[in-house]
């Protein structure tokens, strides 16, 4: 009797353990089971995936070339004052005399002058034509006398302070430069030359058309999920293969179709002229422009906003209507108070993944956009793989992420992640 | 089921072994494509393979964006190109970033036939220590030969939309079209990068090129003015002389070609540093640069031997059975009116107006 | 969606133009992957219908772009890579994201939304964001223009799509079959391999399958990542589309549209198997 009272205080399991205890070392398990069979899947990801984005964040505000080819010089400069109305003093000239000796025998040092031309043109052939004379001369006296009669560009204030600014390791020029930004020689930010603006106009640009593509799909993607939804599921499955079908297809494929389509010589412009609704000369230029882009993604990204917004129209109990319809209300009303209301989730999920889809699209645009109709992307990818202005890439891809990860916790509000389904 | 997945497994590993075990080298070329890779396959690549059987040589047609895909490989330490055909300015920014290598000339390439070193006979054309001189090709205009009633006679034209209406199509890069520019609007040509040294040279040039910016389709790749025009797309527009030859002379379509306003361009091979196979590369280009070769790349497009003892030697088309002597942009009438692009100047600046440029497109 | 008795001209009225203008959009969504079929076959280098082909003269049309295709070394090299990463790629997401999708579902995950989040980032994250980072990072360990560094990359890409289907296939699982198979004296891994398996191979093979489209179809991360000799045929595609717009990518994309179609009709004998098992039949 004493040991059941004792017991019933501390319950144990059969082996004499607390039964707290044990079930707390049974969830453990259960739990260390778990995050060890998704654990290889995020060290993969990890490594393959996150640390290269990570790595891109940090060429975004990566300097460290001007230590690199200018050792000396970045140490001597840092005496200089940015407010200063004289060059910098003999010592400094004598260390950029030493650099450019090391750099131009080792052939790295345009790699600086490449960097500093994206703050100041001319830095590219002042420090070329530099590296090519530095090349022939032995150590001079006068340091300040020889570099700037190399070239005049050295006695230049200006210059010297481009050299001061740009000598940390870290630089925020790529980013001033991705809103069209850029520092002036007293230190101020301003906005760069009119002529030279276009990343702003682009974001701009990116959005604008991401919403009216986002808009499109939603406007012709609705009526047909409601009809899939309501008709009988034998008929709807058939259908539905008329909506996978483009959704499997290969985005190169449908985009070149396109391209056979909206040509001038294409074959939507011969229908029109042949049914006579446009003469010969009068072909319409649906192509190379921001009509080929819009017309292009929303086709491809209809499927996108199609399949969510079924799914939850499939929830809807069509009884809900009916019942609306049995108390009186016009089938507009209808839908409209009791239909729709319940659809904005649908709408909402679509939408917002259709909107992130569309932002980030390269492929379409550089195919059918022409100039006009290119997105943010296309400059990314123009940067990264032809103007070689890694870091501007960089900053630009940077501050595209922060927007997508921004819509991406709004879907997470809407949705949650967890109930992503892929019809 | 363990057995059969053990022997594919099995299986594909040594087809994979085999695979790479297979001793043959194989050169990776990179250049421009379409008609011009094809001249350089026939007048070099075969003859070199046909003599050389270990050895394959495999076409890259990425030399559009070689610079940057070459600076790219070499920063990464994997270069997998053995040898870059481009162009002279970029050919001196690749030189003097130590991406390419530098060649000695004499010991490097074939003296001509009568004894002449090969710096002699490359003469001027030599305009870096890494850029080996191929040819000289130019980019001029075409137009549609059935569209306009009097055909265009002057580069200029190019410009007039009310004399000549219609769609044009440039290369979707500042060169030459600032220079077209700046001469349509009045500089003379002497003078061109003087005034494109200024501010308000390259406003000016710009300018002139807003006039027509709406009605211009931009091209990348050198098969695609050819195709605009063909699709009638385009009435008028830019594009390489030898692809333009192709159309008119070979596929006899209906386009006619302007040599007022060409611009000459060099063009020539770059040896990447680190390429896979230097010492193949170097027996490959003694021969791909040799008189005869570069007059028998004359043979399949209308582009100019930098050699001087290859002019002479330049025949009848392989095919068509016409004297080339004449298609040749550095032929003395087809020379009235060119324009000679300033290259060191070119190597300096283009960065700076190639961004200018895309900033200018984009609106 | 049939129309009630009671229905109203007006109701009538709006309910064949709803039909017609679905009819509009369908067509939207299928014509132009039709209209690809006939201009593979067109005889004249166009993107467009010749008059001979209108009027259905036969030498207006040849079969010489397929023949183009399976004779171009490129377009060989091309398919061979597309396959080889497409194939290896599939192997590595459909395993680690099968795990991942079985940790995920177990109850009480702790900080399930955030690793979910990161582990469903590849599939949100920008293409072109993926592709500099990937090419960024690889380029610095060497693994950029290797085809190791491409079946990395597509990897990483499909993994997403691993997890969300197999994740989705295990929230309709019903684990008393577990619980039931351990009172009957099974192992844990005997009742794995032999319960859980075979009621989700389904989603995982659809998995496996999003997974490889994904690879099969992926151009811009191995445009970066790649280099030459890991073309594959979106990049010939590309590269043709924006070079020589010849019919030959016509036929490519024929074939893949065939390809598309035998995939979503082997997708749909699945889902009717699945469904079958489960017991479930369509209301």
């Amino acid at each position: 009797m004493a040991d059941a009272e004792a017991e019933n205080e501390l319950i144990t399991t059969a082996d004499g353990i607390p039964l707290k205890q044990a079930l707390k070392k049974a969830l453990w398990q259960r739990k260390k089971t778990a995050l060890l069979l998704v654990s290889p899947l995020f060290l993969f990801v990890m490594i393959t995936f996150l640390i290269p984005i990570f790595d891109m964040l940090i060429r975004s505000v990566d300097n460290s070339i001007a230590g690199e080819q200018f050792p000396s010089v970045v140490v001597e400069i840092q005496r200089w004052d940015l407010d200063s109305t004289e060059i910098p003093d003999e010592a400094t000239f004598q260390a950029l005399f030493k650099d450019f000796k090391v750099g131009a025998e080792q052939k790295t040092i345009s790699r600086l002058g490449r960097r500093l031309n994206y703050e100041m043109s001319g830095m590219s052939g002042l420090f070329r034509k530099t590296a090519r004379k530095v090349k022939k001369l032995e150590a001079p006296e006068s340091a300040t006398e020889a570099m700037i009669a190399i070239d005049k560009d050295w006695g230049d204030i200006e210059t010297w302070q481009l050299v001061r600014r740009e000598s940390g390791k870290y630089t925020n020029s790529y980013y001033l430069a991705a809103v069209d930004a850029e520092k002036l020689s007293d230190g101020s930010i301003a906005m760069k030359a009119e002529e030279r603006q276009v990343y702003v106009n682009l974001f701009w640009r990116t959005l604008r058309l991401s919403f009216t593509i986002t808009a499109l799909t939603i406007l012709l993607g609705y009526p047909i999920a409601y009809l899939l939804a309501t008709l009988k599921t034998k008929i709807s499955n058939m259908l539905i293969i008329l909506v996978l079908l483009p959704f499997w297809t290969s985005l190169l494929v449908r985009t070149s179709s396109w391209i056979a389509l909206l040509q001038k010589e294409g074959v939507i412009n011969d229908i029109l002229v042949g049914i006579g609704v446009i003469g010969d000369d009068g072909r319409l230029a649906m192509i190379h422009n921001e009509t080929g882009t819009i017309v292009a993604m929303t086709h491809i990204l209809l499927p996108f906003m199609i399949l969510p917004l079924f799914s939850v129209m499939k929830t809807i109990p069509p009884s809900w209507v009916r019942a609306a319809r049995s108390m009186g209300a016009t089938p507009f009303t209808a839908f409209r108070r009791i239909y729709l209301p319940n659809t904005i989730a649908g709408i909402g999920a679509g939408g917002i993944l259709v909107f992130i889809l569309a932002i980030g699209y390269y492929i379409t645009p550089a195919l059918v956009g022409g100039t006009k109709g290119t997105l943010i992307s296309n400059f990314i990818a123009y940067h990264v793989s032809t103007s070689l202005n890694w870091g501007l890439a960089a900053a630009l891809g940077t501050i595209l992420l922060l927007l997508v990860l921004a819509l991406y916790i709004l879907y997470d509000k809407v949705v949650g992640i967890s109930n992503m389904k892929l019809g | 089921m363990n057995k059969l997945f053990k022997q594919t497994l099995l299986a594909t590993v040594a087809a994979g072994v085999v695979a790479t075990a297979q001793a043959e080298t194989t050169m990776v070329i990179v250049s421009w494509g379409g008609a011009y890779t094809k001249s350089q396959q026939r007048a070099y690549h075969q003859p070199y393979m046909d003599a050389n059987p270990g050895i394959t040589i495999v076409n890259d047609d990425s030399a559009s964006e070689g610079a940057s895909k070459l600076r790219a490989q070499v920063e990464a330490g994997n270069v997998t190109w053995d040898l870059l055909d481009a162009e002279a300015p970029n050919a001196i920014t690749l030189c003097d970033e130590g991406l390419v290598e530098e060649i000695n000339f004499d010991k490097d390439l074939a003296p001509a036939p009568d004894g002449t070193s090969a710096t002699e006979d490359f003469g001027k054309s030599l305009i870096s220590d890494c850029f080996i001189p191929q040819i000289a090709y130019s980019t001029t205009l075409g137009y549609r030969s059935d569209i306009y009633d009097v055909a265009p006679t002057k580069m200029a034209d190019v410009f007039d939309l009310k004399k000549f209406p219609g769609k044009r199509s440039l290369e979707k890069r500042p060169d030459p079209n600032l220079e077209w520019a700046l001469i349509a609007d009045g500089v003379d040509p002497k003078d061109v990068y003087k005034v494109l040294d200024t501010k308000e040279g390259v406003d000016r040039a710009f300018a002139k090129l807003d006039t027509i910016k709406d009605q211009v389709i931009w091209w990348t790749k050198g098969s695609q003015p050819m195709q605009l025009l063909a699709d009638g797309e385009v009435a008028f527009g830019s594009a390489y002389n030898g692809r333009l030859f192709e159309a008119i002379e070979v596929n006899k379509q209906p386009i006619k070609m302007l040599w007022d306003g060409q611009a000459l361009q060099l063009d020539g091979w770059v040896v990447p540093k680190g390429a896979p196979n230097k010492a193949e590369v170097m027996k490959y280009l003694r021969f791909a640069t040799d008189t005869q070769r570069l007059a028998d790349q004359a043979k399949y497009i209308s582009y100019g031997p930098l050699r001087a003892s290859s002019a002479p030697m330049v025949g009848k088309h392989a095919d068509l059975g016409i004297e080339m002597a004449s298609h040749m942009p550095t032929a003395p009438e087809n020379m009235k009116g060119a324009i000679f692009y300033d290259f060191e100047w070119w190597a300096d600046n283009k960065d700076d107006l190639a961004e200018r440029f895309e900033s200018w497109l984009a609106k | 969606m049939a129309l009630p008795i009671h229905a109203t001209l007006g109701e009538r009225i709006w309910h064949y133009c709803f039909l017609a203008i679905c009819f509009a959009i369908f067509t939207f969504l299928i014509f132009p992957i039709l209209i690809i079929l006939p201009l593979s076959f067109n005889a004249q280098p166009f993107f467009s219908f010749t008059s001979e082909m209108l009027h259905l003269q036969p030498d207006a049309y040849t079969t010489k772009w397929y023949q183009e295709f399976f004779t171009s070394l490129n377009w060989q090299g091309a398919v061979k890579n597309s396959f080889i990463i497409a194939f290896f790629s599939t192997i590595i997401s459909t395993f680690l994201g099968t795990l991942a999708a079985l940790g995920l579902s177990k109850p009480d995950f702790p900080f399930k939304t955030t690793i979910m989040g990161l582990l469903i980032s590849p599939m949100v994250v920008p293409l072109i964001i993926s592709a500099a980072g990937m090419f960024f990072f690889y380029s610095r360990v060497g693994l950029q223009g290797t085809h190791v560094g491409v079946i990395l990359a597509h990897a990483a890409l499909a993994t997403p799509f691993v997890v969300i289907t197999v994740t989705a296939t295990l929230t309709g699982f019903d684990h008393s079959l577990t619980r039931a198979a351990a009172s009957l004296g099974s192992a844990p891994t005997y009742t794995f391999f032999h319960i859980t398996v075979p009621l989700i191979i389904p989603g995982v093979i659809s998995g496996g399958l999003f997974a490889f489209i994904t690879s099969f179809d992926e151009v811009v991360v191995v445009l970066f990542v790649g280099s030459y000799n890991q073309r594959t045929i979106p990049w010939q595609m590309f590269s043709g589309i924006r070079e020589q717009i010849s019919p030959t990518i016509m036929a490519v994309a024929t074939i893949l549209i065939m390809i598309s179609v035998a995939l979503l009709v082997f997708l749909e004998l699945m889902r009717r198997r699945t469904e079958r098992l489960r017991g479930i039949t369509p209301h």
